[in-house]
């Protein structure tokens, strides 16, 4: 209906999309902007899930069974929430060990074993590009309807150079080799790939729900019309459940893909090798099944339309979505629903080959070359070069044989069975790779076993009957069993009845390769190197901070081989990287050690791992290392000791930095006692000192009165001074007790409620004589009328006191008495015209001896004390009290606050009584 | 007659040393700090200074530098409250003829007075 040239302008057209978002992401990337390390994108790249399959297959499945087209996504969907648990400890095994695929992993888990690797790959190849092929065909199929309204049955005849399928499978190739092969590590991460399928995967969702919409509103009125126009034709059995071998074939297909969704190549590839976030999946386990949700809503709208539209019309249900909109006329809608399947298909093929190569470069190629001592040699300083080309190679032959495949053999059968024999081939991976990651005694041995006999055993079921159909074999193998024994028929083994062939094959393959597994893992011994990789495996969270050391290694290796060894993968660049990002790490130095150490040869192996998978790691790496076997008991115990020395370790850093705490309090204590030591001994020298002055006066005057006859006149004047000096004694006596009452906290203030102006005035004025006598100006400034605080009177007063006559003994003219309120505070100014406190002894002035200290040139201060004392009962009232210059005068100020404080703080103090 | 110059900026000390000494019958100077007690040493010629080490404006110690640079016969007494080992080291290292600490006994301070003076 549309012609040739459009259909063929799109396809390209849709494919130069896919190069320029997947190009210009790698771009973007590159300069450090990554839209794929994001939780949506990678749910968006797990729907690769869905493929032709889903976007023709489901409509078709669904229109012959009803509602059971579902349980392919109900399985992972079910599985989904469990993905926290499995997904991500796969994740994190294959990130600590470099795995590149899922060969790679059951290789690595089962002791770094070829044979293994190079099995599981050959079974993928064997299961997958079945499949693969199909998707080729969807696409052909689907180009061919949209330009004649339906399937042309020579479709198969057309000579390839003439067939457009070829010529896109051979652009797709391109595309895969161009975006899937840029780096040589397999672990490498394809950032352009990824935002290409998760394009692809919206693309084709829309595309879809543009057909559903389409068949359910314009075609019908809604999803009530479909279903009483099917009713009313007897379809209902579509829509309900259906008896006989309904429910086990509903349990059978959803285990079934929920071990597809974990195990399929591509599912691998993006769910764990192009995990960039083990958190991505916390939004995974969610929004993938939404997705699922999504893209099944009008499955069963659009079968039953299909089959109500065409009726008797012998219509392939496959082709509904493409054929609906056709019918209608709505050409430019069924372009877009091409396009959509196109996408669909293109996301599976491109994945899967990018898998497929790795795994056949890594698992297969890579190891045969290696063994090979004579290709070994040829190949040995390229191998580089050689991995890539590899695996470029592998994609091209992959899609080729896809593309003949579909060519030769594939016309024989319908899309969905291929994709069920497909997902029952792979799910044969599961007893291996779920009791590897959970059960340490699984063991190589059985792992082998059972998969070659989940293998025999789906190809018995599953492939030779599509062989039979045909007509390869005979018809009579069906139904009388191979060699005429009944009870081996391919579909029915031991007489079973009651299950789809589906069904059958994966509950005969599965349960004798579970079987196989376990029992030979029971009676096996595992060798020390598989024990070791099974260790690391089932205890990946314990170990994956310190794998490096507690690998168990124990050989020799040449550092100059090793590092020649990691030249001829890496380049020269990269190595060196690797190598100073490992001496960084450890703190270790390689520079001119002869020997590398376990830790090392560890560390290269996986890196090789990343770019040639575990096996063929094992084999470079040993090829330079001389090993020695180890025994069991010393792998345990290697483990067992660096488990040991880890918490060991933290407990001793716990208890040394409990240590330093500890010394570091013990310090600065130490350093207060001692600093509060000297300051005692200060302060009592000082004190003695002072002491002596009045004393000296005392005694001088005494042994004069004793010894002489004198006037009464001067005796009086004698004793006078005698008294005199005796009450400056008593004062200082009185003013020490009192600052170490303060200083200790045992003073107590006496709080009574008082009048502060008449307490300010009180002070004052008994400093007027003072102030005449010395000729003194003396001026009062009050700015408040009325203020009761709750104060100890006498202990103010005595701050007043001492600071007017601190003033009164510098002051040259005139001294300054000015007290106001402000904000919450009382504020009391003492100032005084004298030369002021230098700027530098500031910090010291109200420190107790403070001009004694500074030594010999003494001030003609008191006792040192006055400041000292005036600061504690400041204090001690909750104000504070400091010094400095203002307009050419000196400036002691103090405060009080009106609040609480004051009596908090007596208060407390009083509980110190 | 004698002359006697006594430093000290604690008035009742002063005043008690100067009552001592006249009685004794010496011509006595007195001086409040260590500035004063060098302007009379430059007018007055003391043949004795009874010195106080912490005083304002210029120290004891200083005054004593001050007497054994310029007037190298006149003797010196300090008498101070600083009673630790370091100061009358100090003291005597500054070349004091004496070191008495308080407070004294006038008696002791008058006899060793007059054996230095003659």
């Amino acid at each position: 209906m549309l012609s040739n040239g459009l259909i063929i302008a799109f396809t390209f057209g849709y494919m130069a999309l896919l190069f320029a978002i997947a190009y210009f992401s790698e771009k973007s990337a590159g300069k450090g902007r990554s839209f794929a390390s994001n939780p949506y994108i990678y749910s968006l790249s797990l729907a690769v899930y869905c493929t032709a399959w889903t976007f023709y297959g489901s409509v078709g499945r669904a229109a012959t069974n009803g509602l059971e087209f579902l349980t392919i996504y109900i399985g992972p969907s079910l599985f989904a929430p469990l993905w926290w648990i499995v997904m991500r400890k796969i994740i994190r095994i294959s990130k600590v060990q470099r795995i590149s695929s899922i060969a790679d992993f059951i290789s690595s888990r089962y002791g770094k074993n070829i044979t293994l690797g190079g099995l599981v790959t050959v079974f993928c190849l064997v299961g997958i590009l079945p499949y693969t092929s199909i998707q080729i065909k969807a696409i052909a199929t689907s180009f061919n309807i949209l330009q004649y309204s339906e399937t042309t049955l020579n479709l198969f005849q057309i000579p390839f150079y003439k067939d457009t399928a070829f010529y896109l499978a051979i652009a797709l190739a391109l595309f895969t080799i161009l975006f899937g092969t840029r780096d040589i590590e397999a672990t490498a991460q394809h950032e352009g790939m990824v935002m290409a399928i998760a394009f692809e995967s919206i693309f084709k969702l829309v595309a879809f729900l543009t057909v559903g919409v389409f068949v359910t509103y314009f075609i019908y009125d809604g999803f009530q019309d479909i279903f009483n126009q099917a009713d009313l034709r007897g379809l209902d059995h579509l829509f309900v459940l259906q008896g006989e071998n309904g429910v086990s074939e509903w349990f059978w297909i959803s285990v079934l893909s929920m071990m597809a969704i974990l195990f399929l190549p591509r599912q691998f590839q993006m769910s764990v090798i192009e995990n960039r976030d083990e958190k991505h999946l916390d939004k995974a386990m969610w929004l993938f099944p939404l997705y699922l949700l999504l893209i099944n809503v009008f499955v069963l709208p659009i079968a039953l339309g299909g089959i109500i539209h065409y009726q008797e019309a012998s219509v392939d249900a496959d082709t509904y979505v493409l054929a609906l909109p056709i019918s209608y006329n709505q050409g430019w809608i069924a372009l877009f629903v091409y396009l959509g399947g196109f996408s669909a298909a293109t996301s599976m093929i491109i994945v899967s080959t990018i898998a497929l190569s790795n795994m056949v470069s890594n698992n297969l190629i890579m190891p045969l070359l290696l063994v090979n001592d004579r290709l070994k040699s040829k190949y040995q300083h390229k191998l580089g070069n050689t991995v890539i080309w590899i695996r470029r190679g592998t994609i091209l032959i992959i899609i080729l044989l896809a593309y003949i495949y579909y060519k030769e053999i594939s016309s024989q059968f319908s899309i969905v069975s291929i994709g069920l024999i497909s997902f029952v081939a792979i799910a044969q991976f599961t007893p291996a790779i779920i009791g590897g990651i959970f059960w340490k005694k699984g063991a190589r041995v059985g792992a082998m076993a059972g998969i070659i006999a989940g293998f025999l055993m789906w190809f018995y079921t599953l492939v030779v009957p599509t062989i039979v159909t045909a007509g390869f074999f005979p018809e009579s193998l069906m139904e009388d069993g191979l060699f005429g024994i009944y009870a081996l028929r391919p579909q029915h083994l031991l007489g079973m009845e009651g299950l789809s062939y589906v069904s059958h094959g994966l509950f005969f393959s599965l349960t004798l390769n579970m079987f196989l597994y376990v029992f030979i893992s029971l009676f096996t011994s595992q060798s020390s190197k598989e024990h070791n990789q099974a260790v690391v495996f089932v205890d990946i969270f314990k170990y994956s901070t310190t794998l490096d050391s507690s690998i168990i290694w124990k050989g020799q290796a040449y550092l100059p081989d090793l590092k020649a060894l990691l030249f001829n993968f890496l380049g020269e660049e990269k190595a060196e990287n690797a190598l100073k990002e490992f001496s960084l790490r450890t703190g270790k130095t390689l520079g001119n050690q002869r020997y590398a150490d376990p830790e090392l040869v560890n560390y290269s192996e996986r890196l090789l791992s990343g770019i040639i998978g575990a096996a063929s790691a094992r084999i470079m790496v040993g090829s330079v290392v001389k090993e020695e076997e180890i025994s069991m008991e010393e792998v345990l115990g290697i483990l067992r000791e660096t488990q040991e020395l880890k918490s060991l370790n933290l407990e001793l850093r716990q208890k040394s930095f409990a240590l330093k705490r500890a010394t570091g309090k013990l310090q600065s204590m130490n350093e207060t006692l001692r600093l509060n030591d000297m300051l005692k001994d200060e302060f009592i020298s000082t004190v003695t000192h002072e002491m002596k002055t009045p004393i000296t006066s005392i005694r001088a005057f005494s042994e004069i009165l004793m010894d002489e006859d004198l006037p009464e006149e001067d005796k009086k004047r004698f004793l006078d001074i005698i008294i005199q000096e005796t009450n400056r004694m008593t004062r200082l006596i009185d003013q020490v007790l009192d600052l170490e009452r303060f200083d200790s906290g045992r003073q107590k203030l006496n709080l009574e409620k008082a009048d502060l102006r008449i307490l300010i005035l009180q002070s004052a004025e008994s400093m007027l004589q003072l102030f005449k006598e010395k000729e003194l100006n003396f001026e009062i400034k009050l700015g408040f009328d009325q203020l009761e605080l709750m104060v100890d009177e006498d202990r103010i007063k005595q701050v007043i006191l001492n600071l007017l006559s601190n003033a009164s003994k510098f002051a040259k003219s005139k001294v300054i008495l000015n007290s106001f309120l402000k904000e919450d505070l009382l504020i009391v100014k003492v100032k005084d015209d004298g030369k002021g406190v230098p700027e530098e002894e500031i910090p010291f002035i109200f420190d107790k001896f403070f001009q004694a200290r500074n030594q010999t040139s003494k001030k003609p201060i008191g006792s040192g004390l006055g400041l000292a004392i005036s600061k504690k009962i400041v204090e001690y009232h909750g104000g504070q009290i400091r010094v400095y210059r203002e307009d050419n005068l000196t400036c002691f100020e103090f405060n009080l606050p009106f609040h609480e404080k004051v009596r908090q703080h007596t208060e407390t103090q009083k509980t110190y009584e | 007659m004698n002359k006697i110059l006594i430093v000290d900026d604690e008035p009742n000390i002063l005043l008690s040393l100067e009552f001592l000494f006249k009685k004794e019958g010496y011509k006595v100077f007195i001086a409040r700090d260590g500035e004063e007690a060098m302007d009379i040493i430059e007018e007055n010629d003391p043949e004795l200074v009874i010195l106080d080490i912490m005083m304002p404006k210029v120290d004891g110690y200083e005054v004593c530098r001050y007497l054994k640079k310029n007037h190298k016969d006149v003797k010196v007494i300090f008498l101070t409250a600083k009673s630790k080992h370091q100061d009358i080291q100090k003291g005597m290292d500054l070349g004091a003829d004496l070191y008495l600490t308080k407070p004294f006994s006038t008696k002791d301070l008058v006899n060793k007075v007059k054996t230095l003076m003659n």
